[in-house]
């Protein structure tokens, strides 16, 4: 009872107007299981030959687009018009019959919401339980089961063997049961974290319920580097503070009232061989002696002239009490022990080093920000994705008026350590008012040498784009469908977009869920889209972010050289020599091979003394030394 | 005549209270539908359309800046508040039809509701941190500085009724228990305090300044 295929989109794949360069790429999606991706079984010659052209980055959009293929798409539920650029549809299937919600016309009460993967299981969250997939065949992903439970909107993560989903709206039941809790004070209410033992896949077992003061909007786990049988989960909930009646010690109050259960983030303890001695050990006091967040002026497309970023709220002055009581998200980073905390009017950096007491470095404001939602790191760790979901999500705020640097992305860099802004980026093409639009959660898209990050933009679709360059966000590819309802706005499109072991995974609110693969463009090779696939996780949690490494592999190597032809990163000469090298020695096998890289290597540490891209020219000759140490 | 305006506009959106305060919602929604998620409440109803009326006055305050010479800073900020607010109307109004309730539309309505309602002035009861159709002329009058400095004191407090409002419907047993009323009403709390942090930071500066 499954996977019903989208049989009415008509793709109008097209080169989106902005483009330079108007190379005809733009592979055209036909219906369900096309595969473009060649998966890095081209020949060494092939690959040597494939030609990346010059391009320039696209010029930064100042307002919404009204030209851009996405807009005026048809709409319906099943049979909304699309476009799509640069990706494929791999696969659609619809929601589980039990959380169907008559054919998605009960509100959110069924709607799908965040992700977690391990193995071939995608996890996917439902305002009313969980559904647990199989793509162990992307193209024909498998609903292995389906729990009822009422959850709020029951943000998932996955460790192990354990699966733990947040637990928020005061009708959510410890029986799960989904009638709602009548009592202001009842023992049946449960709000917090709910641990799931899933061993057995198809019989999922609850194990523990974690209560909180006041429930899990989201959560965050965070590994133990040092005790591998412990994993710690950060709860961030925004429901109003329960009773102590209900659960004992639970106190509204201020600030400066020190049992208070606002202005702090839980620190659940869970011993893995044990989950329900599951308990919270800790209360991470990150808000203290916040002051006034930094204005930031008018909006790049108010005012072309806008002042730079200032530096840390409050600039010494005394800035009102108050602030946020609490984050909508954190996302840890656990190899540089760093998390970006996404919190209200703020965004905060913390040190996690010790895990069960988070300390904040840093808090920055910015006028353009409605509400702080979630925080996405590049690999290097040097660079934090702020999201602003102005609107809560249920909005539209991606109208040809709705300025294009609000309920958009921040990027800011990591600069000795303090973080500094640079530009914004926003899904650029003008949506209906009967599409809830505005940014929310993705994750990077593990190309060597860029920042890439997919994200889902809920009914303004997915969207694929490059950060490397923290001044010039710019699009590569993206999927969207017209709204569900032209009468009325209908709550759906795309909670989250996270890339997972070679494809894009997509939480469709309303529809379901979607797979994608990215297909090459100007701005995205068939070398840069092999090393991506080449990164392989046994799970993923998108707020706990792993460090991405790519094995010893030609794609990997070829990506930077691509990079260097893009942007003419080092004389055309040298990239011409350099394809052929890497041709000659993929040829070859054994200590024949391992010399030419060798020899390679060597040559690229002379090109970096002159590369325009220097630094990027190490990374290929890093790169081609991994393969020669890798070579037997 | 702007002030009169405002005056009768006033007194629309309180007409508009009264309506919500006077009017009997069945409690319930279809009981065949109970394993569909908690049922809404009278509570939720009253919610919605209370909160209607309170976000159109700050949708007015917010329209006065660009021509009362509010700063960059606060127009900036009312513009945002123009948005924010009338796209929740629009969600509160949409919610309301979906079930069958009365949808108070007092920005449409202006014109004719403002005029019935000035009959009944001071019957008119306010939603928390409303102004007073009084403090809506006085605001009305102001310009510059003293424009900036009203606005946002009476903007803080209009947020912090919103708040009020927020914490009533999750002390009335059963309420808010809905996906779209929690979500919507908790986003309500995040995001005005986030606001009201952001208010006081333009106000402060403004204290004690003299035009």
């Amino acid at each position: 009872m499954r996977s019903a295929q989208f049989t009415g989109h008509r793709f109008t794949g097209r080169v989106a107007g902005t483009l330079v360069l108007g190379v005809a790429v733009l592979s055209l999606a036909a219906c369900a299981s096309a595969s473009s991706s060649s998966g890095g079984t081209l020949s060494p010659t092939a690959a040597a030959l494939a030609s990346v052209p010059v391009v320039t980055m696209p010029p930064m959009p100042r307002a919404m687009s009204m030209t851009d293929p996405r807009v005026g798409l048809r709409a319906g539920m099943t049979t909304a018009g699309v476009a799509v650029s640069n990706m494929v549809l791999v696969s659609h299937s619809s929601k589980s019959a039990q959380l169907d919600g008559d054919g998605g016309t009960r509100g959110l009460t069924f709607a799908n919401s965040d992700l977690a993967f391990r193995g071939n299981y995608v996890f996917q969250g439902n305002f009313s339980g969980f559904q647990i997939w199989d793509i162990a065949n992307p193209a024909s992903p498998v609903l292995r089961e389906t729990l009822v439970c009422g959850t709020g909107q029951g943000d998932p993560s996955i460790y192990g063997n354990l699966l733990f989903i947040s637990s928020e709206s005061t009708g959510d039941r410890v029986d799960c049961g989904t009638q709602g809790v009548p009592d202001r004070v009842s023992k049946d209410r449960m709000v917090g974290v709910r641990i799931f033992d899933i061993s057995d896949i198809a019989h999922p077992r609850k194990v523990a319920d974690v209560q909180t003061c006041r429930g899990s909007h989201t959560h965050t786990l965070v590994p133990d580097v040092n005790d591998k049988s412990i994993v710690y989960v950060y709860v961030s909930g925004s429901a109003g503070v329960r009773s102590s009646d209900e659960l004992p010690g639970c106190m509204d109050g201020p600030i400066d009232s020190a049992n208070t259960s606002r202005f702090r983030i839980e620190v659940i303890r869970v011993p893995l061989a044990h989950p329900e001695q599951a308990k919270i050990v800790g209360y991470a006091h990150i808000f203290q002696d916040l002051a006034a967040p930094t204005a930031h002026g008018a909006a790049p497309s108010d005012a072309p002239r806008t002042p730079p970023p200032g530096g840390p709220p409050g600039g010494g002055r005394g800035g009102p009490r108050g602030g946020p009581n609490q984050c909508h998200d954190i996302t840890v980073y656990p190899a540089v022990g760093l998390a970006g905390g996404a919190c209200g009017g703020y965004g905060l950096l913390l040190d996690i080093h010790d895990p069960v007491n988070p300390k904040r470095l840093q808090a920055v404001g910015d006028s353009n920000f409605a509400f702080w939602h979630s925080a996405t790191f590049n690999n290097d760790g040097t660079k934090v994705l702020f999201t602003d979901e102005w609107g809560g999500g249920t909005a539209p705020k991606c109208r040809a008026d709705d300025p294009i640097d609000w309920g958009a992305d921040a990027i800011f860099t990591l600069k000795d350590g303090r973080l500094v802004q640079g530009a914004y980026f926003k899904m650029p093409a003008a949506q209906t008012n009967m599409e809830n639009c505005v940014a929310h959660n993705g994750s990077l898209v593990p190309v060597p040498g860029r920042d890439i990050m997919v994200q889902g933009w809920y009914q303004g679709g997915l969207d694929v784009f490059d950060f490397t360059d923290a001044s010039h966000p710019y699009e590569i590819a993206y999927f969207d469908r017209g709204p569900v309802d032209s009468t009325k706005l209908v709550t759906a499109g795309f909670w989250a977009g996270y890339w997972y072991n070679g494809h894009i995974i997509g939480s469709e609110i309303a529809r379901g869920l979607d797979i994608f693969e990215l297909t090459p463009s100007p701005y995205l090779s068939q070398n840069e889209i092999d090393a991506a696939k080449l990164v392989m996780w046994d799970q993923f949690n998108p707020q706990n972010q792993p460090k991405i490494v790519w094995p010893a592999a030609f794609p990997v190597v070829r990506s930077y050289l691509d990079q260097l032809v893009r942007g003419q990163g080092l004389a055309t000469a040298r990239t011409q020599a350099i394809a052929s090298d890497l041709a000659r020695a993929e040829s070859m096998t054994g200590g024949k091979r391992k010399s030419a890289l060798h020899e390679l290597a060597e040559q690229l540490d002379n090109d970096a003394k002159s590369a325009a891209d220097a630094s990027r020219v190490r990374a290929m000759a890093s790169a081609v030394r991994d393969l020669e140490k890798a070579t037997r | 005549m702007i002030s009169t305006s405002y005056r009768m506009f006033a007194v629309g959106i309180g007409f508009a209270a009264v309506c919500v305060a006077t009017q009997r919602v069945s409690a319930q929604s279809d009981p065949s539908k109970a394993q569909s998620g908690p049922a809404y409440t009278a509570a939720d109803v009253q919610f919605m359309q209370g909160m209607i009326g309170h976000h159109a006055q700050a949708v007015v305050m917010a329209a006065m800046a660009p021509t009362h010479g509010a700063s960059a800073k606060v127009a900036l900020f009312c513009r945002k508040v123009d948005i924010s607010q009338r796209d929740e109307i629009v969600l509160m109004q949409t919610w309301l039809r979906d079930r069958g309730q009365a949808v108070p539309d007092p920005l449409a309505t202006k014109g004719h509701d403002a005029m019935a309602g000035m009959d009944m002035g001071e019957h008119a009861t306010l939603m928390p941190g409303m102004l007073t159709p009084e403090q809506l002329i006085q605001l009305d009058q102001a310009r510059d500085t003293t424009f900036d400095r009203l606005f946002l004191t009476f903007m803080i407090r209009h947020h912090q009724g919103a708040l009020t409002m927020v914490a009533a419907l999750f002390d009335s047993p059963g309420a808010g228990q809905t996906p779209e009323i929690f979500g919507y009403a908790t986003g309500v709390d995040a995001d005005q305090r986030a606001e009201i942090e952001r208010m006081e930071g333009m106000l402060l500066p403004l204290q004690g300044r003299t035009p």
